[in-house]
Protein backbone atom coordinates (compact mmCIF):
# COMPACT_ATOMS: atom_id res chain seq x y z
CA UNK A 1 0.00 0.00 0.00
CA UNK A 2 1.63 3.25 -1.11
CA UNK A 3 -0.29 6.15 -0.06
CA UNK A 4 0.19 9.16 -2.96
CA UNK A 5 -0.59 12.69 -1.06
CA UNK A 6 -0.03 15.41 -3.34
CA UNK A 7 1.93 17.64 -1.08
CA UNK A 8 2.47 20.11 -3.74
CA UNK A 9 -0.94 20.91 -3.90
CA UNK A 10 -1.20 21.05 -0.21
CA UNK A 11 1.83 23.55 -0.07
CA UNK A 12 -0.27 26.10 -2.92
CA UNK A 13 -3.56 25.60 -0.77
CA UNK A 14 -1.65 26.85 2.26
CA UNK A 15 0.01 29.80 0.42
CA UNK A 16 -3.25 30.78 -1.44
CA UNK A 17 -4.94 30.41 1.98
CA UNK A 18 -2.74 32.60 3.85
CA UNK A 19 -2.75 35.34 1.18
CA UNK A 20 -6.37 35.31 0.98
CA UNK A 21 -6.15 35.44 4.94
CA UNK A 22 -4.11 38.58 4.81
CA UNK A 23 -6.56 40.27 2.53
CA UNK A 24 -9.51 39.97 3.98
CA UNK A 25 -8.40 40.11 8.00
CA UNK A 26 -6.73 43.92 6.74
CA UNK A 27 -9.77 44.97 5.60
CA UNK A 28 -11.59 44.11 8.85
CA UNK A 29 -12.28 47.19 11.16
CA UNK A 30 -10.10 48.64 13.53
CA UNK A 31 -13.32 48.42 16.02
CA UNK A 32 -13.76 45.15 15.90
CA UNK A 33 -9.86 43.55 16.72
CA UNK A 34 -11.23 41.91 20.03
CA UNK A 35 -14.24 40.01 18.54
CA UNK A 36 -12.33 39.34 15.11
CA UNK A 37 -9.48 37.23 17.93
CA UNK A 38 -12.94 35.66 19.32
CA UNK A 39 -13.78 34.51 16.12
CA UNK A 40 -10.29 33.52 14.73
CA UNK A 41 -10.43 31.13 18.43
CA UNK A 42 -13.04 29.39 17.20
CA UNK A 43 -12.19 28.78 13.52
CA UNK A 44 -8.92 27.47 15.23
CA UNK A 45 -11.47 24.90 16.83
CA UNK A 46 -11.19 23.05 13.56
CA UNK A 47 -8.62 21.11 14.79
CA UNK A 48 -11.83 18.80 15.89
CA UNK A 49 -12.21 17.69 12.52
CA UNK A 50 -8.37 15.78 13.39
CA UNK A 51 -9.53 15.29 17.03
CA UNK A 52 -12.71 13.41 15.74
CA UNK A 53 -10.70 11.06 13.39
CA UNK A 54 -8.41 10.02 16.05
CA UNK A 55 -10.84 9.92 18.97
CA UNK A 56 -13.13 7.74 16.74
CA UNK A 57 -11.00 5.78 15.19
CA UNK A 58 -10.68 2.01 15.46
CA UNK A 59 -7.10 2.96 17.71
CA UNK A 60 -5.54 1.61 20.86
CA UNK A 61 -7.16 3.54 23.89
CA UNK A 62 -4.52 5.54 24.84
CA UNK A 63 -4.28 6.98 20.97
CA UNK A 64 -7.99 7.66 21.33
CA UNK A 65 -7.73 8.91 24.73
CA UNK A 66 -5.75 12.23 23.56
CA UNK A 67 -8.02 12.42 20.72
CA UNK A 68 -10.83 12.91 23.09
CA UNK A 69 -8.93 15.51 25.35
CA UNK A 70 -8.30 17.39 22.21
CA UNK A 71 -11.87 16.95 20.89
CA UNK A 72 -12.75 18.83 24.21
CA UNK A 73 -10.39 21.52 24.01
CA UNK A 74 -11.48 21.88 20.06
CA UNK A 75 -14.94 21.98 21.14
CA UNK A 76 -14.41 24.43 24.07
CA UNK A 77 -12.81 27.01 21.81
CA UNK A 78 -15.35 26.50 19.03
CA UNK A 79 -18.66 27.26 21.36
CA UNK A 80 -16.83 29.34 23.30
CA UNK A 81 -15.40 31.56 20.88
CA UNK A 82 -19.04 32.11 18.97
CA UNK A 83 -20.97 32.86 21.64
CA UNK A 84 -18.33 35.24 22.89
CA UNK A 85 -17.67 37.11 19.45
CA UNK A 86 -21.30 37.21 18.95
CA UNK A 87 -22.31 39.13 22.34
CA UNK A 88 -19.66 41.55 21.64
CA UNK A 89 -20.56 42.33 18.37
CA UNK A 90 -23.70 42.92 20.01
CA UNK A 91 -23.24 45.37 22.03
CA UNK A 92 -21.75 47.35 18.98
CA UNK A 93 -24.69 50.36 18.18
CA UNK A 94 -24.31 53.26 16.02
CA UNK A 95 -26.40 54.99 18.41
CA UNK A 96 -28.87 54.45 21.93
CA UNK A 97 -32.28 55.06 22.71
CA UNK A 98 -32.29 58.58 22.67
CA UNK A 99 -33.17 58.87 26.12
CA UNK A 100 -30.38 61.59 26.91
CA UNK A 101 -31.89 63.60 23.75
CA UNK A 102 -35.72 63.43 25.03
CA UNK A 103 -34.45 65.52 28.37
CA UNK A 104 -34.97 69.67 27.84
CA UNK B 1 -18.76 9.11 -4.18
CA UNK B 2 -18.68 9.81 -0.61
CA UNK B 3 -15.23 11.31 -1.06
CA UNK B 4 -16.48 13.48 -3.39
CA UNK B 5 -18.94 14.80 -0.90
CA UNK B 6 -16.69 15.26 1.83
CA UNK B 7 -14.46 17.37 -0.26
CA UNK B 8 -17.51 19.45 -1.32
CA UNK B 9 -18.53 19.81 2.19
CA UNK B 10 -15.11 21.24 3.28
CA UNK B 11 -15.21 23.21 0.50
CA UNK B 12 -18.06 24.53 1.67
CA UNK B 13 -16.62 25.00 5.13
CA UNK B 14 -13.98 26.79 3.93
CA UNK B 15 -15.78 29.38 1.16
CA UNK B 16 -17.93 30.14 4.61
CA UNK B 17 -15.22 30.62 6.75
CA UNK B 18 -13.81 32.98 4.61
CA UNK B 19 -17.08 34.88 4.34
CA UNK B 20 -17.06 34.80 8.24
CA UNK B 21 -13.86 36.74 8.23
CA UNK B 22 -14.86 38.83 5.30
CA UNK B 23 -18.02 40.24 7.30
CA UNK B 24 -16.10 41.35 9.95
CA UNK B 25 -14.93 44.62 8.02
CA UNK B 26 -17.94 46.64 9.58
CA UNK B 27 -20.12 46.34 12.54
CA UNK B 28 -23.21 46.33 10.89
CA UNK B 29 -22.27 43.01 8.75
CA UNK B 30 -20.29 41.17 11.38
CA UNK B 31 -22.65 39.17 13.28
CA UNK B 32 -23.51 37.60 9.99
CA UNK B 33 -19.73 36.80 9.74
CA UNK B 34 -20.62 34.87 13.27
CA UNK B 35 -23.98 32.26 11.24
CA UNK B 36 -21.48 32.16 8.83
CA UNK B 37 -18.64 30.91 11.18
CA UNK B 38 -21.44 28.60 12.87
CA UNK B 39 -22.76 26.65 9.29
CA UNK B 40 -19.22 26.32 9.11
CA UNK B 41 -18.02 24.67 11.72
CA UNK B 42 -21.57 22.44 11.99
CA UNK B 43 -20.40 21.13 8.37
CA UNK B 44 -17.09 20.68 9.01
CA UNK B 45 -17.76 18.38 12.43
CA UNK B 46 -20.97 16.32 10.86
CA UNK B 47 -19.04 15.44 7.39
CA UNK B 48 -16.06 14.44 9.59
CA UNK B 49 -18.01 12.45 12.14
CA UNK B 50 -20.72 10.83 9.15
CA UNK B 51 -17.22 9.16 7.77
CA UNK B 52 -17.14 5.18 7.69
CA UNK B 53 -13.84 5.11 9.27
CA UNK B 54 -15.11 6.25 12.85
CA UNK B 55 -16.74 3.80 14.47
CA UNK B 56 -16.50 4.76 17.82
CA UNK B 57 -19.03 7.46 18.93
CA UNK B 58 -19.09 7.33 22.57
CA UNK B 59 -16.16 9.60 23.72
CA UNK B 60 -17.18 11.86 20.59
CA UNK B 61 -20.47 12.74 22.66
CA UNK B 62 -19.35 12.74 25.69
CA UNK B 63 -15.85 15.19 24.85
CA UNK B 64 -18.58 17.19 22.66
CA UNK B 65 -20.83 17.47 25.63
CA UNK B 66 -17.52 18.57 28.05
CA UNK B 67 -16.87 21.16 25.83
CA UNK B 68 -20.22 23.30 26.18
CA UNK B 69 -20.13 22.27 29.46
CA UNK B 70 -16.90 24.48 29.87
CA UNK B 71 -17.31 26.80 26.39
CA UNK B 72 -20.61 28.45 27.46
CA UNK B 73 -19.35 29.53 31.14
CA UNK B 74 -16.35 30.76 29.18
CA UNK B 75 -17.95 32.65 26.75
CA UNK B 76 -20.00 34.59 29.57
CA UNK B 77 -16.62 35.98 31.31
CA UNK B 78 -16.61 39.77 32.27
CA UNK B 79 -15.51 41.65 29.24
CA UNK B 80 -12.43 42.84 31.07
CA UNK B 81 -11.50 39.05 31.36
CA UNK B 82 -11.72 38.71 27.48
CA UNK B 83 -7.69 38.88 27.34
CA UNK B 84 -7.10 36.25 29.48
CA UNK B 85 -10.29 34.03 28.21
CA UNK B 86 -8.85 34.48 24.60
CA UNK B 87 -5.00 33.59 25.77
CA UNK B 88 -6.45 30.38 27.36
CA UNK B 89 -8.73 29.65 23.98
CA UNK B 90 -4.97 29.85 22.41
CA UNK B 91 -3.62 27.45 25.05
CA UNK B 92 -6.34 25.14 24.06
CA UNK B 93 -5.65 25.48 20.56
CA UNK B 94 -2.27 24.44 20.85
CA UNK B 95 -3.07 21.59 23.35
CA UNK B 96 -5.07 20.21 20.90
CA UNK B 97 -2.62 20.49 17.59
CA UNK B 98 -0.01 18.84 19.99
CA UNK B 99 -2.32 16.06 20.95
CA UNK B 100 -3.52 14.80 17.80
CA UNK B 101 -0.16 15.05 16.19
CA UNK B 102 1.07 12.92 19.16
CA UNK B 103 -1.39 10.31 18.18
CA UNK B 104 -0.95 10.07 15.07
CA UNK B 105 2.88 9.67 15.42
CA UNK B 106 2.63 6.90 17.72
CA UNK B 107 -0.41 5.54 15.56
CA UNK B 108 1.85 5.25 12.74
CA UNK B 109 4.83 3.38 14.37
CA UNK B 110 2.19 0.53 15.70
CA UNK B 111 0.75 0.51 12.05
CA UNK B 112 4.06 0.45 10.08
CA UNK B 113 7.24 2.61 9.32
CA UNK B 114 5.80 2.92 5.88
CA UNK B 115 3.78 5.52 7.15
CA UNK B 116 6.14 8.11 8.70
CA UNK B 117 7.24 9.54 5.53
CA UNK B 118 9.90 12.52 5.48
CA UNK B 119 7.10 14.94 4.22
CA UNK B 120 4.49 13.58 7.06
CA UNK B 121 7.45 13.40 10.02
CA UNK B 122 8.56 17.41 9.55
CA UNK B 123 4.83 18.47 9.30
CA UNK B 124 4.20 16.23 12.88
CA UNK B 125 7.27 17.80 14.42
CA UNK B 126 6.10 21.03 13.20
CA UNK B 127 2.87 20.63 14.51
CA UNK B 128 4.08 19.37 17.94
CA UNK B 129 6.28 21.86 18.58
CA UNK B 130 4.11 24.81 17.19
CA UNK B 131 1.17 23.20 19.28
CA UNK B 132 2.98 22.59 22.99
CA UNK B 133 4.87 25.79 23.17
CA UNK B 134 1.66 27.47 22.42
CA UNK B 135 -0.41 25.49 25.13
CA UNK B 136 1.98 26.45 27.58
CA UNK B 137 3.02 29.86 26.50
CA UNK B 138 -0.84 30.86 26.58
CA UNK B 139 -1.48 28.98 29.47
CA UNK B 140 1.65 31.75 31.09
CA UNK B 141 -0.41 34.44 29.37
CA UNK B 142 -3.82 33.78 30.53
CA UNK B 143 -1.91 33.45 34.02
CA UNK B 144 -0.53 36.68 34.31
CA UNK B 145 -3.54 38.23 32.67
CA UNK B 146 -5.37 36.89 35.18
CA UNK B 147 -3.11 37.89 37.60
CA UNK B 148 -2.91 34.34 39.29
CA UNK B 149 -0.63 34.38 42.38
CA UNK B 150 2.63 32.04 41.34
CA UNK B 151 3.09 33.61 38.11
CA UNK B 152 5.11 36.94 38.13
CA UNK B 153 3.23 39.74 36.96
CA UNK B 154 6.47 41.66 36.47
CA UNK B 155 8.89 39.96 33.90
CA UNK B 156 11.63 37.84 34.51
CA UNK B 157 14.74 38.25 33.68
CA UNK B 158 18.04 36.42 34.24
CA UNK B 159 21.40 36.54 32.40
CA UNK B 160 21.57 34.60 29.47
CA UNK B 161 18.11 34.37 28.91
CA UNK B 162 17.48 34.78 25.46
CA UNK B 163 20.63 32.48 24.64
CA UNK B 164 19.02 29.61 26.97
CA UNK B 165 15.84 30.42 24.88
CA UNK B 166 17.16 30.06 21.68
CA UNK B 167 19.46 27.17 22.57
CA UNK B 168 16.52 25.47 23.82
CA UNK B 169 14.36 25.92 20.94
CA UNK B 170 17.45 24.83 18.67
CA UNK B 171 17.41 21.39 21.05
CA UNK B 172 14.25 21.02 20.16
CA UNK B 173 14.80 21.55 16.18
CA UNK B 174 17.90 19.04 16.25
CA UNK B 175 15.99 16.17 17.96
CA UNK B 176 13.29 16.82 15.08
CA UNK B 177 15.14 16.76 12.48
CA UNK B 178 16.82 13.07 14.29
CA UNK B 179 13.86 12.07 14.41
CA UNK B 180 12.63 13.02 11.07
CA UNK B 181 15.52 11.10 9.41
CA UNK B 182 15.10 7.72 11.81
CA UNK B 183 11.77 7.96 12.59
CA UNK B 184 11.62 4.42 12.57
CA UNK B 185 14.75 3.99 14.69
CA UNK B 186 13.93 1.97 17.88
CA UNK B 187 15.27 4.86 20.02
CA UNK B 188 12.36 7.18 18.18
CA UNK B 189 9.38 6.53 20.25
CA UNK B 190 11.82 7.66 23.22
CA UNK B 191 13.26 10.80 21.59
CA UNK B 192 9.86 11.96 20.62
CA UNK B 193 8.64 13.37 23.98
CA UNK B 194 11.87 14.73 24.62
CA UNK B 195 10.39 17.22 21.77
CA UNK B 196 7.36 17.18 23.26
CA UNK B 197 8.83 18.70 26.74
CA UNK B 198 11.27 20.66 24.85
CA UNK B 199 8.66 22.40 23.76
CA UNK B 200 6.58 23.04 26.89
CA UNK B 201 9.45 24.92 28.98
CA UNK B 202 9.94 27.00 26.00
CA UNK B 203 6.74 28.18 25.75
CA UNK B 204 6.98 28.80 29.58
CA UNK B 205 10.22 30.66 29.43
CA UNK B 206 9.31 32.58 26.01
CA UNK B 207 6.48 34.22 28.10
CA UNK B 208 8.31 35.18 31.68
CA UNK B 209 10.62 37.64 30.77
CA UNK B 210 7.07 39.85 29.11
CA UNK B 211 5.25 42.31 31.07
CA UNK B 212 1.74 43.92 30.81
CA UNK B 213 2.12 45.93 28.15
CA UNK B 214 3.36 44.21 25.36
CA UNK B 215 0.38 41.93 25.74
CA UNK B 216 -1.96 42.59 23.14
CA UNK B 217 1.09 41.77 20.72
CA UNK B 218 2.52 38.28 22.57
CA UNK B 219 -1.80 37.41 22.13
CA UNK B 220 -1.20 38.09 18.79
CA UNK B 221 1.92 36.15 17.99
CA UNK B 222 0.36 33.21 19.85
CA UNK B 223 -2.70 33.65 17.88
CA UNK B 224 -0.64 33.14 14.88
CA UNK B 225 1.19 30.18 16.38
CA UNK B 226 -2.19 28.68 17.04
CA UNK B 227 -3.36 28.63 13.23
CA UNK B 228 -0.30 27.57 11.94
CA UNK B 229 -0.34 24.67 14.30
CA UNK B 230 -3.53 23.84 12.49
CA UNK B 231 -2.11 23.84 9.36
CA UNK B 232 0.27 21.33 10.02
CA UNK B 233 -2.31 19.50 11.30
CA UNK B 234 -3.74 19.29 7.82
CA UNK B 235 -0.35 18.59 6.14
CA UNK B 236 -0.35 15.74 8.62
CA UNK B 237 -3.74 14.47 8.17
CA UNK B 238 -3.67 15.61 4.46
CA UNK B 239 -6.97 17.81 5.19
CA UNK B 240 -7.42 20.79 3.13
CA UNK B 241 -10.18 22.61 5.46
CA UNK B 242 -8.19 21.92 8.70
CA UNK B 243 -4.98 23.92 6.28
CA UNK B 244 -7.16 26.99 5.03
CA UNK B 245 -9.02 27.28 8.53
CA UNK B 246 -5.61 27.34 10.32
CA UNK B 247 -3.98 29.68 7.23
CA UNK B 248 -6.91 31.98 8.20
CA UNK B 249 -6.15 31.77 11.65
CA UNK B 250 -2.90 32.40 11.28
CA UNK B 251 -3.13 35.75 8.48
CA UNK B 252 -5.10 37.21 11.38
CA UNK B 253 -2.64 36.92 14.40
CA UNK B 254 0.22 38.08 12.01
CA UNK B 255 -1.70 41.16 10.95
CA UNK B 256 -2.79 42.18 14.62
CA UNK B 257 1.12 41.39 15.68
CA UNK B 258 2.17 43.99 13.13
CA UNK B 259 -0.23 46.19 13.82
CA UNK B 260 0.22 45.78 17.25
CA UNK B 261 4.60 46.19 16.80
CA UNK B 262 3.90 49.32 14.54
CA UNK B 263 1.91 50.89 17.26
CA UNK B 264 4.84 50.36 19.69
CA UNK B 265 7.12 51.50 16.57
CA UNK B 266 9.04 48.10 17.90
CA UNK B 267 10.00 44.74 16.03
CA UNK B 268 8.46 41.18 16.57
CA UNK B 269 12.30 39.88 17.99
CA UNK B 270 12.10 42.89 20.41
CA UNK B 271 8.58 42.43 22.26
CA UNK B 272 9.65 38.59 22.33
CA UNK B 273 12.92 38.94 23.61
CA UNK B 274 13.80 42.47 24.61
CA UNK B 275 11.87 42.48 28.23
CA UNK B 276 10.53 45.88 27.78
CA UNK B 277 8.80 46.20 30.79
CA UNK B 278 11.72 45.80 33.12
CA UNK B 279 12.05 49.45 35.76
CA UNK B 280 13.73 51.74 34.21
CA UNK B 281 17.03 53.48 36.27
CA UNK B 282 15.85 56.48 38.25
CA UNK B 283 16.71 59.39 35.91
CA UNK B 284 17.88 62.31 37.31
CA UNK B 285 16.12 65.59 37.59
CA UNK B 286 12.90 63.31 37.84
CA UNK B 287 12.83 64.90 41.96
CA UNK B 288 12.31 68.97 41.28
CA UNK B 289 9.05 68.16 38.54
CA UNK B 290 5.73 68.69 40.52
CA UNK B 291 2.00 68.11 40.01
CA UNK B 292 -0.61 70.20 39.74
CA UNK B 293 -3.94 68.93 40.95
CA UNK B 294 -7.50 69.97 40.21
CA UNK B 295 -10.94 69.38 42.15
CA UNK B 296 -13.76 67.60 40.65
CA UNK B 297 -15.40 70.82 41.27
CA UNK B 298 -13.14 72.21 39.11
CA UNK B 299 -12.35 69.65 36.80
CA UNK B 300 -16.41 69.69 36.45
CA UNK B 301 -16.66 73.32 35.22
CA UNK B 302 -14.15 73.32 32.63
CA UNK B 303 -15.03 70.34 30.72
CA UNK B 304 -18.87 72.05 31.15
CA UNK B 305 -17.14 74.82 29.24
CA UNK B 306 -15.45 72.96 26.40
CA UNK B 307 -16.78 72.81 22.77
CA UNK B 308 -14.92 69.23 22.08
CA UNK B 309 -13.73 67.13 25.05
CA UNK B 310 -11.41 63.99 23.96
CA UNK B 311 -11.54 61.24 26.60
CA UNK B 312 -8.50 58.67 26.17
CA UNK B 313 -8.97 55.57 27.69
CA UNK B 314 -6.40 53.18 28.74
CA UNK B 315 -6.05 49.86 30.68
CA UNK B 316 -6.79 51.50 34.04
CA UNK B 317 -10.04 51.89 32.88
CA UNK B 318 -10.12 48.37 32.17
CA UNK B 319 -9.00 47.51 35.77
CA UNK B 320 -11.19 50.35 37.63
CA UNK B 321 -14.44 48.90 35.87
CA UNK B 322 -14.75 52.86 35.19
CA UNK B 323 -15.67 51.95 31.56
CA UNK B 324 -20.06 52.64 32.86
CA UNK B 325 -18.99 56.00 35.14
CA UNK B 326 -17.62 57.27 31.35
CA UNK B 327 -20.62 56.43 30.04
CA UNK B 328 -22.29 58.46 32.18
CA UNK B 329 -20.24 61.70 31.92
CA UNK B 330 -20.30 61.27 28.15
CA UNK B 331 -24.02 61.41 28.60
CA UNK B 332 -23.79 64.63 31.00
CA UNK B 333 -21.40 66.26 28.19
CA UNK B 334 -23.80 65.61 25.67
CA UNK B 335 -26.89 66.77 26.86
CA UNK B 336 -24.64 70.45 27.27
CA UNK B 337 -23.98 70.60 23.56
CA UNK B 338 -20.47 69.03 24.43
CA UNK B 339 -19.19 67.08 21.67
CA UNK B 340 -17.56 64.24 22.94
CA UNK B 341 -15.04 61.88 21.83
CA UNK B 342 -12.83 58.95 22.02
CA UNK B 343 -9.11 58.69 21.34
CA UNK B 344 -7.99 54.67 20.87
CA UNK B 345 -4.45 54.01 20.34
CA UNK B 346 -4.06 50.58 19.04
CA UNK B 347 -2.17 49.34 21.95
CA UNK B 348 -4.38 50.91 24.96
CA UNK B 349 -5.51 47.60 26.71
CA UNK B 350 -4.68 44.30 27.42
CA UNK B 351 -5.74 43.18 23.86
CA UNK B 352 -5.85 44.39 20.40
CA UNK B 353 -9.59 46.31 20.20
CA UNK B 354 -9.77 45.99 23.37
CA UNK B 355 -10.82 49.36 24.66
CA UNK B 356 -13.28 49.16 21.96
CA UNK B 357 -15.69 46.58 22.93
CA UNK B 358 -15.23 47.89 26.96
CA UNK B 359 -17.00 50.97 25.26
CA UNK B 360 -19.33 49.29 23.54
CA UNK B 361 -19.96 47.34 26.06
CA UNK B 362 -21.19 50.64 28.22
CA UNK B 363 -23.18 51.71 25.54
CA UNK B 364 -21.57 54.40 23.73
CA UNK B 365 -21.99 54.12 19.93
CA UNK B 366 -18.79 52.95 18.11
CA UNK B 367 -19.31 55.88 15.79
CA UNK B 368 -17.80 58.39 18.49
CA UNK B 369 -14.79 55.97 19.25
CA UNK B 370 -12.06 57.29 17.04
CA UNK B 371 -8.69 55.68 15.98
CA UNK B 372 -5.53 57.48 17.02
CA UNK B 373 -4.50 58.58 13.26
CA UNK B 374 -7.88 60.38 13.17
CA UNK B 375 -8.02 62.05 16.03
CA UNK B 376 -4.82 63.74 16.47
CA UNK B 377 -5.15 66.18 13.69
CA UNK B 378 -8.19 67.37 16.17
CA UNK B 379 -6.12 67.54 19.07
CA UNK B 380 -5.40 71.32 19.10
CA UNK B 381 -8.73 72.32 18.70
CA UNK B 382 -10.06 69.97 21.73
CA UNK B 383 -10.31 72.34 24.92
CA UNK B 384 -10.35 69.31 27.10
CA UNK B 385 -8.12 66.15 27.28
CA UNK B 386 -9.50 63.53 29.47
CA UNK B 387 -6.96 60.59 30.45
CA UNK B 388 -8.52 57.92 32.13
CA UNK B 389 -6.14 55.08 32.94
CA UNK B 390 -4.04 55.09 30.06
CA UNK B 391 0.00 56.14 30.96
CA UNK B 392 2.42 55.60 27.81
CA UNK B 393 0.31 56.25 25.16
CA UNK B 394 -0.10 59.99 25.79
CA UNK B 395 3.56 60.29 26.87
CA UNK B 396 5.18 62.52 24.44
CA UNK B 397 8.55 61.47 26.08
CA UNK B 398 7.79 58.77 22.96
CA UNK B 399 8.37 61.92 20.51
CA UNK B 400 11.26 63.94 22.33
CA UNK B 401 12.92 61.71 24.61
CA UNK B 402 15.59 59.64 22.54
CA UNK B 403 16.56 57.64 25.71
CA UNK B 404 13.12 57.06 26.90
CA UNK B 405 11.99 53.11 26.35
CA UNK B 406 9.05 54.40 23.98
CA UNK B 407 10.76 56.80 22.50
CA UNK B 408 9.32 57.00 18.39
CA UNK B 409 6.02 54.93 19.70
CA UNK B 410 3.03 56.98 18.20
CA UNK B 411 1.03 58.37 20.50
CA UNK B 412 -2.27 60.50 21.05
CA UNK B 413 -1.16 63.59 21.09
CA UNK B 414 -3.24 64.69 24.57
CA UNK B 415 -0.33 67.39 25.04
CA UNK B 416 -1.67 69.42 22.32
CA UNK B 417 -4.93 70.13 23.85
CA UNK B 418 -6.28 73.50 25.56
CA UNK B 419 -6.68 71.70 28.76
CA UNK B 420 -5.70 68.01 30.07
CA UNK B 421 -6.86 66.24 33.06
CA UNK B 422 -5.31 62.87 33.45
CA UNK B 423 -7.38 60.31 36.35
CA UNK B 424 -4.42 58.29 37.81
CA UNK B 425 -4.52 56.80 40.90
CA UNK B 426 -1.01 57.24 42.24
CA UNK B 427 1.93 59.33 42.08
CA UNK B 428 4.02 56.05 41.09
CA UNK B 429 4.88 55.74 37.30
CA UNK B 430 2.96 53.74 35.17
CA UNK B 431 3.31 50.00 34.13
CA UNK B 432 6.61 50.20 31.98
CA UNK B 433 7.90 52.10 35.04
CA UNK B 434 8.05 55.15 33.35
CA UNK B 435 7.95 58.66 34.60
CA UNK B 436 5.69 60.70 32.32
CA UNK B 437 6.01 64.20 30.94
CA UNK B 438 2.23 65.09 30.01
CA UNK B 439 1.57 64.92 33.87
CA UNK B 440 3.92 67.77 34.46
CA UNK B 441 2.99 69.18 31.44
CA UNK B 442 1.70 73.29 32.07
CA UNK B 443 -1.64 72.51 30.95
CA UNK B 444 -1.84 69.43 32.77
CA UNK B 445 -4.15 68.91 35.81
CA UNK B 446 -4.33 65.63 37.76
CA UNK B 447 -7.39 64.32 39.31
CA UNK B 448 -5.73 61.61 42.10
CA UNK B 449 -8.05 58.29 42.75
CA UNK B 450 -9.86 55.41 41.57
CA UNK B 451 -10.64 56.16 37.77
CA UNK B 452 -14.63 54.94 38.56
CA UNK B 453 -15.09 57.11 41.51
CA UNK B 454 -13.66 60.13 40.01
CA UNK B 455 -15.44 59.86 37.10
CA UNK B 456 -18.56 59.10 39.49
CA UNK B 457 -17.53 62.90 41.45
CA UNK B 458 -17.59 64.69 37.85
CA UNK B 459 -21.10 63.02 36.74
CA UNK B 460 -22.08 64.22 40.14
CA UNK B 461 -21.35 67.65 39.91
CA UNK B 462 -22.14 67.85 36.70
CA UNK B 463 -25.53 66.46 36.91
CA UNK B 464 -26.00 68.57 40.50
CA UNK B 465 -25.33 72.03 38.98
CA UNK B 466 -26.33 72.12 35.12
CA UNK B 467 -29.84 70.68 35.19
CA UNK B 468 -31.61 73.52 35.32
Amino acid sequence: MTESIDYWSLLYVFVLAAFIGLGVIRRVSRLLHTPLMSITNAISGIAVIGSIIVTGGDYPTGIRIMGAIALFASMTNIVSGFLITDRMLKMFKTDRAPKADTKP
Amino acid sequence: MIHALVQLSYLVATVLFIFALHWMNAPVTARKGVFAGVAAMVIAVLVTWAQPEIVHHGWIIVAIIAGFAVGIPLSLVPLTAVPQRTALSHAFGGLAAGLVGTAKYYLWISEGPEHLTTFRMVAIIIEIILGYLTFTGSLMAAGKLQEVKWIPQRPVTYPLQNLTNVGLLILAAVVGVALTLNPTAGWAPMLFPVVIVLALVFGVLLIIPIGGADMPTVIAILNAYAGLAAVAMGFVLDNKLLITAGALDGASGLILAIIMCKAMNRSFVNVLFGAFGQAQQAKTGGEDKTYKSETVEGGAQVLEQANLVVIIPGYGMAVAQAQHKVRELYDQLRKRGVTVKFAIHPVAGRMPGHMNVLLAEADIPYTDLVEMDEINSEMPQCDVALVVGANDVVNPAARTDKSSPIFGMPIIDADKARTVFAIKRSKNPGFAGIDNELYFAERTWMLFGDAKNVVGELVKQLSGSGSH
